[in-house]
């Protein structure tokens, strides 16, 4: 499914993407979903459109582990994110929620492109820019997880954990 | 095979030889998780058909974030924290006790084992020799339901501290000088380890800061030797038991070695509005601030508030700011009350709030309003992170809040410590 991209920088944290101070709208995550990216991309929950892409550059999701990061991303519609590169809690996050993270090139990538994701072949396609980027398959047990539909649907499948 | 602590830790509680790059799934020996990320893993483990919890004893919900609550939204998810706890049989850490990774230290963390924690924070523990690592609500739901979850064997990257500290520079300096150097993202999927004399003779609290701050540089763990201090730490929690030496081998294979000479080091700030962007206090120039703040899973500890109690001892803060002051636990709060530590604070203008993790998270007891500045001693400034997406937060150590709250703007606090540090 093609979408369109939407660019944040560097070192956007999780307090970046749903400050600490909605917690108290953490229990009611369409609320929440709202505030995504409030300073960074101001108006970013009106505009998305269902399938779109997140696209970052380096350390993407550094800072607290609120997996609600990952919630609002996906509740906006978000099919993907994408970056140079993640930190560790937030990728582990996003396949926990059956949101795929792409470490690639992103500086191919302009706001409003409109991108294709082939994960099993390892590229985006920018069909705005008729250009492929390629990626490193993904580590095993992150495809795994992300095949089994997120971790509580691998729990549910294998009733353990299964590494690959 | 020569090991780093995290092999030899994962190695233990896999039950095999495991080394750097490989995935294995180990043994949880305590799993936890705070009132903002706690309501999200308990929805999961519920999701996931799991009604009961692997070991109740040593699984923990920490009301710190938001205690006591400031909204009804965030009571609701108090209650209902409690009735999981109640259900289940698993523990709650209520209001007033303290923050999650102090409280933890106190009572629970064992060396050598593998703890897994709802809050990236989690990471404090390594100052006791334990794997222990924030993940999100998922990764703790599994933690909790099936008593267990799976890594990928950190590489190290070894750090070595050499010489005796300065007077005016402690743990936290180190940790910001190393953050400064290596980068935020510079120890992203890697154990930073800790080793050299400095670090043998550095006091657990001092410990407890650098692990707590290994993740703002991307760190899975932040490992310290398990040793006299540790021995001596876990003495005085009632849990001499508890102990365990653990070292890394000699010839343990490393990615890299980073090497401070602690002489060199000066105290040290991160600027806005990242923790990498690191200044002396030498370079800081004149920064007015209007609030001071200390506590925190990185500072909140006893010793701590000593340091800033030594500097404030008969002095008054600056009429122009505020000093807001959290000790990190119970224990921390009834210990600085009875040695009088509380009172110099208190005499001296401060401000103490409930144990608990207090203005950090931008949600209560000292958020930040437009344009206003912040020094606090906490692990992160992200933007917005205390309040206002147009306030500043600056990083540094309880001595440098202490002294920055008598001056009213960043302060080198080494001209107040002439007797040497406490």
């Amino acid at each position: 499914m093609k979408g369109k991209a939407w660019k944040v920088g560097d070192g956007i944290s999780t307090d970046h993407i749903i400050p600490g101070r909605y917690i108290y709208l953490r229990s009611n995550l369409p609320e929440l979903a709202k505030h995504i990216l409030e300073y960074e991309k101001p108006g970013l929950t009106e505009k998305v459109s269902q399938g779109d892409f997140l696209v970052a550059g380096h350390n993407l999701g550094l800072g607290s582990s609120r997996e609600h990061a990952v919630l609002v991303i996906k509740m906006n519609g978000f099919q993907a994110v994408l970056a140079k590169s993640f930190a560790r809690i937030f990728y582990r996050n996003c396949f926990n929620n059956g949101l795929p993270a792409i470490i690639c090139d992103t500086d191919r990538i302009q706001e409003g492109d409109e991108l294709e994701l082939f994960i099993d072949q390892g590229k985006v396609v920018n069909t705005t820019r008729n250009t492929t980027i390629g990626f490193q398959a993904l580590p095993p047990m992150m495809e795994r997880i992300l095949k089994d539909g997120g971790l509580v649907e691998h729990i549910k499948k294998n009733h353990d954990l299964v590494t690959v | 095979m020569s090991m780093t602590l995290s092999e030899k830790i994962l190695s233990e509680q896999a039950g095999k030889k495991l080394q750097a790059g490989e995935i294995t799934v180990v043994g949880v020996d305590l799993a936890y998780a705070q009132d903002g990320t706690g309501p999200l893993a308990v929805r999961k483990l519920l999701e996931m058909g799991l009604s009961k919890v692997h070991r109740p004893q040593r699984t923990i919900f920490f009301f710190d974030h938001a205690a006591p609550s400031p909204r009804f939204e965030l009571s609701n998810d108090h209650v209902f924290l409690r009735e999981f706890a109640e259900k289940t049989g698993s523990q709650v850490s209520d209001v007033g006790l303290g923050i999650s990774h102090q409280v933890v230290a106190e009572k629970f963390v064992r060396p050598g084992t593998v703890v897994v924690g709802a809050d990236s924070h989690t990471c404090t523990g390594g100052a006791l020799g334990a794997f222990a690592t924030g993940v999100g609500s998922t990764d703790a739901a599994v933690a909790m339901g099936l008593g267990k979850a799976w890594f990928r064997v950190p590489e190290t990257i070894r750090v070595l501290v050499e010489g005796p500290l300065p007077v005016g520079v402690y743990g936290k300096d180190v940790i910001l000088h190393l953050i400064g150097r290596i980068g935020a993202a510079g120890a992203t999927y890697k154990a930073l380890e800790f080793g050299g004399e400095t670090v043998a003779g550095l006091e657990m609290a001092g410990r407890m800061t650098m692990a707590n701050m290994s993740v703002e540089a991307g760190a899975k763990v932040g490992l310290f030797p398990s040793d006299e201090v540790t021995r001596a730490w876990l003495t005085r929690m009632g849990r001499e038991g508890d102990f365990k030496k653990l070292d890394p081998d000699p010839g343990a294979s490393y990615e890299r070695t980073v090497e401070i000479r602690a002489k060199e080091l000066k105290p040290t700030i991160a600027c806005p509005h990242q923790v990498d962007n690191t200044k002396t206090i030498d370079e800081i120039g004149e920064v007015r601030v209007h609030q001071v703040y200390l506590g925190t899973s990185c500072n909140g500890r006893l010793e701590d508030l000593h340091i800033a109690a030594q500097i404030l001892k008969g002095k008054r803060i600056h009429p122009k700011i505020r000093m807001i002051v959290t000790p990190g636990s119970h224990l921390v709060y009834r210990e600085a009350l009875r040695d009088g530590t509380v009172e110099v604070l208190v005499d001296a203008g401060a401000v103490m709030m409930t144990p608990g993790c207090g203005a950090c998270v931008g949600l209560h007891e000292g958020v930040l309003g437009d344009g206003e500045v912040c020094l606090a001693t906490q692990p992160r400034n992200f933007q917005g992170r205390m309040g206002s997406s147009k306030s500043f937060i600056y990083l540094g150590s309880p001595a440098v809040a202490a002294a920055t709250a008598i001056e009213g703007k960043i302060a080198d606090p080494r001209k107040y410590l002439e007797g040497g540090n406490r």
